[in-house]
């Protein structure tokens, strides 16, 4: 339905954390994500979706990070992206700045967020209101 | 103090250090190794070797150390299928723990543990989390059934657990609901076919009422849900519909897409005078235009979806052209979806205004952009009649500016608007011939080539110019290499005395110094033509070209109603259906708009019509099936097989081409006989109606009057099954084929429908089968000799000859099959019946049939039994001599009668038959002998089928 893990990537596209939701592709497949995004560069194709094999990347940039999502299915483009916007919406709300450093100085709070906000792929509650509680 | 300090150690004995603290009885310091600990995962350590301290930390009252331990397991349980099991304990009583929070978390981590062995142990601790009193660990349970469901589908069957997911449909938390009909979605998908969201009016109406109410997720889970439902009346429809509206105002762009999916499907089932319908049309436009203020990745996909929606139903935005000008900072993905969307939209209305901006466009600094929206500009021209003329000064001035790229696109796209609107702009082509040295890519000297050549009678030096190119032949790209080919031997037939020295020089310039197959088969059909027949060469190259319209840009209409159904989809972003690029979906059915199933014909909206410049079908002389005048006109002397009047040009162009190509897959996979799709819009494409009314299919007319009075006594035709589908619409990019095999006065005749259900015009059939078991061939080519417009559908009959290339099938009677048009060669594979096979001097002496008999060894004699024949002996003894089953003896023994039979294959294989009939028992028996006992079971089949028939 929509996504099978989530990776945050720096600029170089290490990986600074993440969390695989469904298991359905492989975790190793997001070594793939850079190479093909300077290649699409490269021929002026750059576009929000880019695949490898039968594994789909859609990303989104912030600030000096990548937020990307991959599947293997037909996956609803306009929720996954709507989502990822909305991660970072609320981790900005969660340490001011969405970047490397407070990804790393909060790591056990993004992993409980990433845990709340999808399970095995559906969104869940995004509120941080009620996050919060 | 922060996080970043747990990923800083370095010392040496890390993992036994860790070990130490996590087994400490401080609950500090054991959470603080936790910590370690998954931070060395985060950055990709192995900590698995701690897997047993890290669980045995796991019973605590503390709900961050809790999630962290979880955390871990998720990560690791995987390799550590044993150890998993220690974590059931804690699991199951995490599940009875009186915090909701707690009861969720172990519900939810369980069914992230992909182990199997575990599975089984969860099934009471999620039975007791589904029916929960608290919402938040219920709509975690129903997540945690397509987790489990995952793992093991018979397991969650077995469980019931797809039922009492099914009641979570009712339940009173609208989160519960959404996250069902998720889970629930989820899980249909991989049962293609299984009723599994069996909607109903009552849990429509559920559904309706928790999306009024969930998150936007739950809404968007609903909506992609609603939008498989297929309303049983219009007024259903009508009332979803009206429910379903307001999402199109929701902030989240998801939600409005998957809200747009809905109302578009249900749309189909309104009746079109309906005023809600107008009303339905008109909501629709502000919420799209909307979408376009959103981030550009969620722009993107909505543009996508938009260009599909355009082409679908292009009322709805038939005014909002101005919200697709491009801004200066759109990203490039952006930018060329509204170049797209802006001229699928461009009229006689809002032209003026189109193309003031893209000629803005052309000027701007990114080059792909640029070229883009230069191309624009030309399918704008062809579009639009009324603006060519301004499209062609636009483009002049264009390539005034000398912007090398900017010349070059331009002039690709003239060449367009010269076939588009002949004998009207040539007055430019003194302009163009100017830029000719600043070419250098090869589609644009291909272009300028082609250019020339169709209007060398206008072009005082077309000669020289043509020389010039012709100079670096062997370093020019192949396009263009056959373009100048092209374009010489036009010159030629226009001017043969001043030309002849070059002509030649250019035929032996691509049949003896070149090695690209292409060049050379042209280079040899031209050759063989000029040097043959000047006057049917004239006819052949010079003939008036097919039209070209902008619909080829169009979607194929059966993939658009698909694609419409996927709206917010990847598919829909990729415009392909989702079994191209999701494995394991080959078998699921496509998607369909409802009342539209199976037919292009639904899109009637009021306005396609008056989209200018959509030519009507053109007028083309093919009789229909059936058409007797047809029928009795092919009533001629000759048999099928050589009957029919010599065929004209066009097809004279084709028998060259098979024999010099003398058959095999390569003539239709590399041939690009007459030049075709590769070289770009309709490039010297052949010649294609030539007006032919005697394209009658030969299907041979005297058999057709010997089946109609065939009663019994007298023999039968030979069994010819029924048609079936070979090649669907959806793999043939719209060319549908049905067929079957006949045999008619001895000769093998393939019978087949071509339909088109594609937008453009079909051209250039032909066609080549793969070796096969019994060397079957066509004996001729194909014979569509008018082109075939949309929704038209054509019977074609191709006599087949048995002397072609033999390679063992199987099954044995399979046939693969390469079919060409203009857009692309399309393979399938078709099974004959083998009784096409039997030849008519098949009776067999008795004598010889005795000796033969016993000569066969008893190991070769196979043994089958036909059910259901209510045939005498003498019936089916007649019925079978039909279809060339010889019947030389009979004998009756004790009631049940044993016919001798024989069949001689058209490769001269014999078999030979004992058909025991018992009268009032509908089983016969066939037992059959022959030499290559590989056959029989074909020979068994074509039996029942003729018996049955």
């Amino acid at each position: 339905m929509s996504a099978s893990a989530i990776f945050v990537l720096d600029l170089k596209g290490k990986v600074l954390i993440c969390r695989n939701y469904k298991g359905d592709v492989d975790m190793a497949e997001i070594d793939h994500f850079m190479p093909l995004l300077m290649q699409h560069e490269e021929e002026g194709l750059l576009s929000p979706v880019m695949s490898h094999g039968n594994v789909h990347f859609m990303w989104i940039k912030h600030s000096n990070l990548y937020l990307v999502a991959t599947t293997n299915k037909n996956s609803n483009a306009s929720l996954v992206y709507s989502f990822l916007y909305k991660i970072v919406e609320v981790f900005t709300e969660y340490f001011k700045e969405l970047e490397e450093e407070s990804i790393q100085d909060n790591f056990v709070v993004v992993y409980e967020l990433l845990d709340e906000l999808m399970d095995f792929g559906f969104p869940q509650t995004t509120e941080s209101k009620i996050l919060q509680e | 103090m922060t996080d970043s300090k747990y990923f800083t150690t370095t010392k040496k004995g890390e993992i036994f250090e860790l070990k130490a603290e996590l087994n400490s009885d401080k609950k500090e310091k054991k959470k603080e190794a936790v910590k370690k600990v998954i931070a060395s995962m985060t950055v990709g350590k192995d900590v698995s070797a701690l897997f047993p301290d890290v669980v045995n930390c796991m019973q605590t009252d503390n709900l961050e150390l809790k999630k962290l331990v979880y955390l871990y397991l998720m990560n690791y349980a995987k390799s550590q299928p044993d150890m998993a099991i220690m974590a059931v304990n804690t699991f199951v009583k995490d599940c009875e723990d009186p915090n909701p929070l707690i009861r969720a978390l172990a519900v939810r981590t369980m069914g992230c543990i992909r182990v199997d062995k575990i599975t089984e142990y969860l099934c009471e601790p999620l039975r007791k989390c589904l029916k929960d009193e608290d919402p938040y660990v219920r709509k975690t349970a129903a997540v945690c059934v397509a987790k489990l469901h995952d793992i093991n589908a018979q397991l969650v069957e077995d469980q019931g657990f797809l039922d009492t997911l099914k009641d979570l449909i009712s339940d009173s938390n609208p989160m519960v609901v959404a996250n069902a009909v998720a889970a629930l979605s989820e899980i249909a998908e991989s049962h293609p076919n299984s009723n599994l969201l069996d909607l109903n009016p009552q849990t429509i109406n559920k559904l309706l009422t928790a999306l009024n109410e969930c998150t936007e997720w739950g809404q968007i889970f609903i909506l992609d849900c609603l939008a498989n439902y297929t309303p049983r009346d219009d007024r259903e429809s009508q009332s979803i519909c009206e429910r379903v509206t307001p999402r199109l105002s929701h902030a989240n762009s998801a939600v409005v897409l998957s809200a747009v999916k809905v109302l578009m499907k249900f749309m189909e089932m309104l009746p079109k005078d309906l005023d809600y319908y107008g009303t339905l049309l008109k909501k629709l436009a502000p919420p799209l235009v909307t979408l376009l203020s959103a981030e550009p990745e969620l722009q993107y996909v909505a543009l996508r979806n938009i260009n599909l929606i355009v082409q679908r139903r292009p009322e709805i935005l038939k005014h909002e052209m101005k919200v697709f000008f491009v801004k200066y900072n759109d990203p490039i993905y952006v930018k060329l979806e509204k170049l797209d969307i802006m001229i699928r939209l461009a009229s006689q209305a809002n032209i003026a205004q189109v193309l003031a901006e893209l000629k803005e466009y052309a000027t701007e600094v990114d080059v792909d952009f640029v070229r883009k929206a230069v191309r624009a500009i030309g399918r704008c021209a062809i579009k639009v009649e009324q603006s060519a003329e301004r499209c062609v000064s636009t483009l002049l001035d264009l390539i005034q500016t000398k912007v090398n790229y900017v010349v070059q696109e331009a002039i690709v796209v003239i060449k367009d608007i010269f076939r588009k609107y002949p004998n009207k702009y040539e007055s430019v082509i003194a302009t163009l011939c100017e830029n000719l040295d600043s070419l250098d890519e090869p589609e644009a000297r291909a272009a300028m080539i082609w250019i020339v050549g169709e209007y060398a009678e206008r072009i005082d030096n077309a000669d020289e110019l043509l020389e010039s190119f012709l100079e670096g032949f062997h370093d020019e790209s192949t396009q263009v290499q056959l373009q100048l080919l092209t374009a010489i031997v036009k010159l030629f037939l226009k001017k043969p005395t001043e030309t002849q020295e070059l002509v030649q020089q250019v035929l032996s310039l691509a049949t003896q110094d070149s090695d690209n197959p292409d060049l050379r088969d042209r280079g040899y059909i031209y050759w063989r033509l000029l040097s043959t027949d000047p006057v049917a060469a004239k006819e052949v190259v010079l003939a008036e070209k097919p039209l070209i319209s902008e619909e080829t840009d169009l979607i194929e209409p059966t993939l658009l109603e698909e694609l419409i159904c996927h709206i917010g989809t990847l598919a829909s972003v990729y415009h392909k259906p989702p079994s191209a690029f999701v494995e394991g979906s080959r078998g699921v059915q496509h998607k369909r708009l409802p009342g539209s199933a199976g037919s292009g014909e639904s899109v009637e909206s009021p306005d396609t019509g008056s989209a200018a410049g959509v030519p009507d079908a053109p007028p083309a002389v093919i009789p229909s099936q059936g058409d007797l005048l047809g029928d009795l006109l092919n009533l001629d002397l000759t048999p099928p097989a050589t009957s029919g009047p010599p065929p004209p040009a066009t097809s004279g162009l084709q028998l060259g081409a098979m024999d010099l190509l003398g058959g095999g897959l390569d003539s239709l996979l590399g041939g690009d006989l007459g030049g075709g799709s590769a070289m770009g819009a309709g490039f010297g494409a052949p010649p294609a109606a030539t007006a032919a009314p005697f394209s009658a299919p030969v299907s041979g007319g005297l058999d057709d009057l010997f089946d109609l009075g065939g009663g019994v006594g007298m023999p039968m035709g030979a069994y010819s099954p029924p048609k079936t589908v070979w090649l669907p619409a959806m793999k043939g990019k719209g060319l549908e084929i049905s067929g079957t095999f006949a045999r008619r006065g001895g000769v093998i005749q393939m019978e087949m429908t071509l339909t088109n259900k594609a937008m453009s015009v079909m051209t250039d059939f032909a066609i080549q089968f793969n070796r096969n078991s019994f060397g079957l061939a066509p004996a001729g080519p194909l014979q569509v000799l008018t082109p075939l417009s949309p929704n038209q559908s054509i019977e074609v009959s191709l006599p087949l000859s048995t002397v072609g290339p033999v390679m063992k099938m199987d099954p044995l009677n399979n046939l693969q099959v390469a079919v060409k048009n203009n857009i692309d060669v399309f393979y399938f594979s078709c099974q004959y019946p083998i009784s096409m096979l039997f030849v008519e001097d098949g009776k067999m002496e008795r004598q010889v049939f005795l000796a033969t008999w016993k000569d066969i060894p008893n190991d070769n004699e196979a043994q089958f039994q036909i059910k259901d024949c209510h045939l005498s002996s003498d019936a089916a003894s007649s019925k079978l001599q039909g279809s060339n089953i010889f019947t030389i003896a009979k004998r009756t023994v004790d009631g049940q009668d044993m016919l001798y039979q024989s069949v001689k294959l058209s490769n001269g294989i014999w078999v030979l038959a004992e058909l025991r009939v018992q009268t009032g028992n509908p089983i016969f028996t066939v037992c059959l002998k022959c030499r290559a006992p590989e056959v029989s079971q074909c020979v068994f089949q074509s039996y029942e089928a003729v018996l049955k028939n």
